[in-house]
């Protein structure tokens, strides 16, 4: 096999030029992120010195004055926002992308992912504001206080639903032609073709974007802020205030010193530790794909 | 395996001395047959009869619209935009294109065999299972003995049935494309369409197929496109000679394969199956 890494030639004084200075680069961002990763451990070694790990998960609650550490109750509140904004934005999304690929007529699907890519772009202050603003109100009215858990996970619904609406449209997209005409081919019909042979073929292009949105998911701050509550308590129904780890870090940042800052920059590891672990679940079920 | 066939051996060219199995009789009437996509015409004025159980091969060079040709005699080109086809391609007397149509149903007894095989990404008993499911056979042990059945027709029984339910895409290109034929037979078509089913195979699995298409013949009518004349001059009993003609593909040549490859009428079919041209 001809690997393009090995047919630089001499012969171009660019050629000689470009490659230092493009490993220059690609280091460059290697070791930021590196260096954000070390900075982040640093911090938070003295909680993590002091107490163990056994001081985060068994305190009595999250007091930083008292140095009662717990982040079970935002770890929890975090993954059932998460979760919650999935299982609504899967179906939407992926249903959204089979009606722009297989039903659609083209102008209103070429308009349907227009609306998707602005969706995606806008910023999530905006969407916080209008969850504080309008969604938060019209849940107050039905189950007050309306800063709950429901709240964050339609705001976290409606901002993953791109990710997972285009990742999905793509990866039907990316189903080769040969098999659709092997579908009608066959007889099947259309119903048939899209539910038996596009979506097991596209099904890890889509479950690699439902894990991208579920990192985006975890790791939003401002929105859910706006719309949580922001409680420390462990969530027993959809309609009580949480409060989610990037929440707890973004609060309390400011005025946090000593082991509550270090225990912040610990939670801000857990959560990048989970965000690591999909995105590489995301990379491993995209490779399984192509194999 | 010979089982199978439904009156072996299979004999070429001169049907007076033939098998019955291959009848000069019209399965496929095709009169008039233009298409055109995008209104840029690529086939125009196509008309001759595809006889029942018998290998009809279709030759020429590439673009003169013999793919386009057997996309619609199972009405595939309705899927492609911007395409429309004119004239009149009659199965048993009742015209192909009528607006009545069941293209669905068409299309079970027009089964279609592609130029790269295309297994669906699913097991190799599903590959059969599935396409029976939707066709409304219910009963579990009639998909299993028609799916058994077909993988037998297509020699592959005993070279998978350890492994069903391995993933159909694992198996090598000759097998993937036998699985594709057992496939279509799965739905038992009176009609098999062939776009080049060998050209993407090695040459010993290529043999493999050409033999599987000549057994299938007789109780299967064979339309097969194929760039190999050689391959065209052992199996077809018919032979359609394409060619382009200021842009647009038409049928020069239609007749016995054997007077076709040896007396051909028109001089385009002369220099073109001995190697002058194209």
């Amino acid at each position: 096999m001809i690997s393009s890494a090995n047919s630089s030639s001499s012969r171009s004084r660019v050629d000689a030029a470009l490659r230092p200075a493009l490993f220059a680069l690609a280091t460059a961002s290697a070791a930021l992120l590196a260096l954000v990763l070390l900075f982040l451990a640093g911090e938070s070694w003295p909680a993590l010195a002091e107490g163990g790990w056994r001081r985060f998960l068994a305190s009595d609650g999250w007091y930083p004055a008292s140095g009662d550490f717990d982040l079970w109750p935002m770890a929890w509140a975090t993954l059932a926002a998460a979760t919650g904004a999935l299982a609504i934005a899967l179906p939407l999304g992926v249903g959204g992308a089979i009606f722009t690929r297989f039903y659609a007529p083209p102008p209103l699907a070429a308009a349907f992912r227009r609306l998707l890519g602005l969706l995606a772009g806008i910023p999530s202050v905006v969407f916080g504001l209008w969850g504080l603003t309008v969604l938060v109100p019209i849940l107050a009215r039905w189950q007050p206080p309306g800063t709950s858990l429901a709240a964050a996970i339609l705001i976290l619904a409606l901002m993953v639903l791109p990710t997972v609406a285009l990742t999905a449209d793509s990866a039907l997209a990316a189903v080769p032609p040969d098999w659709l005409a092997g579908a009608h081919a066959l007889g099947l019909t259309r119903s048939a073709t899209v539910l038996r042979v596009a979506l097991p073929a596209a099904r890890a292009g889509i479950a690699g974007g439902a894990l991208l949105a579920a990192a985006r998911a975890l790791g939003e701050t401002m929105a859910v802020l706006m719309v949580a509550g922001n409680v420390v308590q462990t969530p027993t129904g959809l309609f009580e205030p949480v409060r989610v780890l990037t929440a707890n870090i973004a609060l309390e940042m400011a005025y946090a010193a000593g082991t509550h800052r270090a225990a912040l920059f610990a939670s801000g590891l857990l959560l990048t530790a989970l965000v690591a672990l999909l995105a590489w679940s995301a990379a491993r079920v995209g490779e399984r794909t192509n194999a | 395996m010979t089982g199978t066939a439904p009156c072996a051996p299979y004999t070429l060219g001169d049907l007076a001395e033939g098998t019955p199995c291959c009848v000069p009789q019209p399965h496929l009437e095709i009169r008039d047959l233009s298409i055109a996509y995008g209104g840029q015409p690529v086939l125009a004025g196509v008309g001759l009869d595809i006889p029942r159980g018998c290998i009809t091969a279709l030759i020429g060079p590439s673009g003169c619209g013999k793919t386009s040709f057997l996309s619609a005699l199972n009405r595939l080109t309705d899927l492609i935009p911007g395409c429309t086809v004119r004239g009149i391609v009659r199965l048993d007397g009742g015209d192909v294109f009528d607006a009545q149509v069941d293209t669905l149903a068409l299309r079970r007894r027009i089964g279609m065999i592609f130029q790269r095989p295309n297994p669906f990404p699913l097991s190799i008993r599903r590959n059969l299972d599935m396409p029976l499911r939707e066709h409304g056979v219910r009963r579990r042990d009639e998909r299993e003995d028609r799916i058994e059945a077909a993988l037998r027709g297509v020699g592959l029984w005993d070279e998978v049935r350890e492994r069903l339910d391995a993933p159909a895409l694992g198996l090598s290109g000759g097998q993937q494309q036998r699985l594709c034929i057992a496939r279509a037979l799965v739905l038992q078509p009176e009609i098999l369409l062939m776009d080049e089913p060998c050209s993407a195979l090695d040459p010993l699995a290529s043999a493999v197929v050409e033999e599987l298409i000549l057994r299938l013949a007789g109780r299967h009518t064979i339309v097969i496109v194929t760039h190999n004349l050689a391959q065209a001059r052992r199996i077809a009993n018919y032979a359609a000679f394409f060619w382009m003609t200021e842009q647009v593909g038409k049928l020069v040549e239609f007749g016995q394969s054997r007077t076709l490859f040896d007396a051909p009428k028109h001089s385009l079919t002369a220099a073109y199956v001995s190697g002058r041209s194209g």
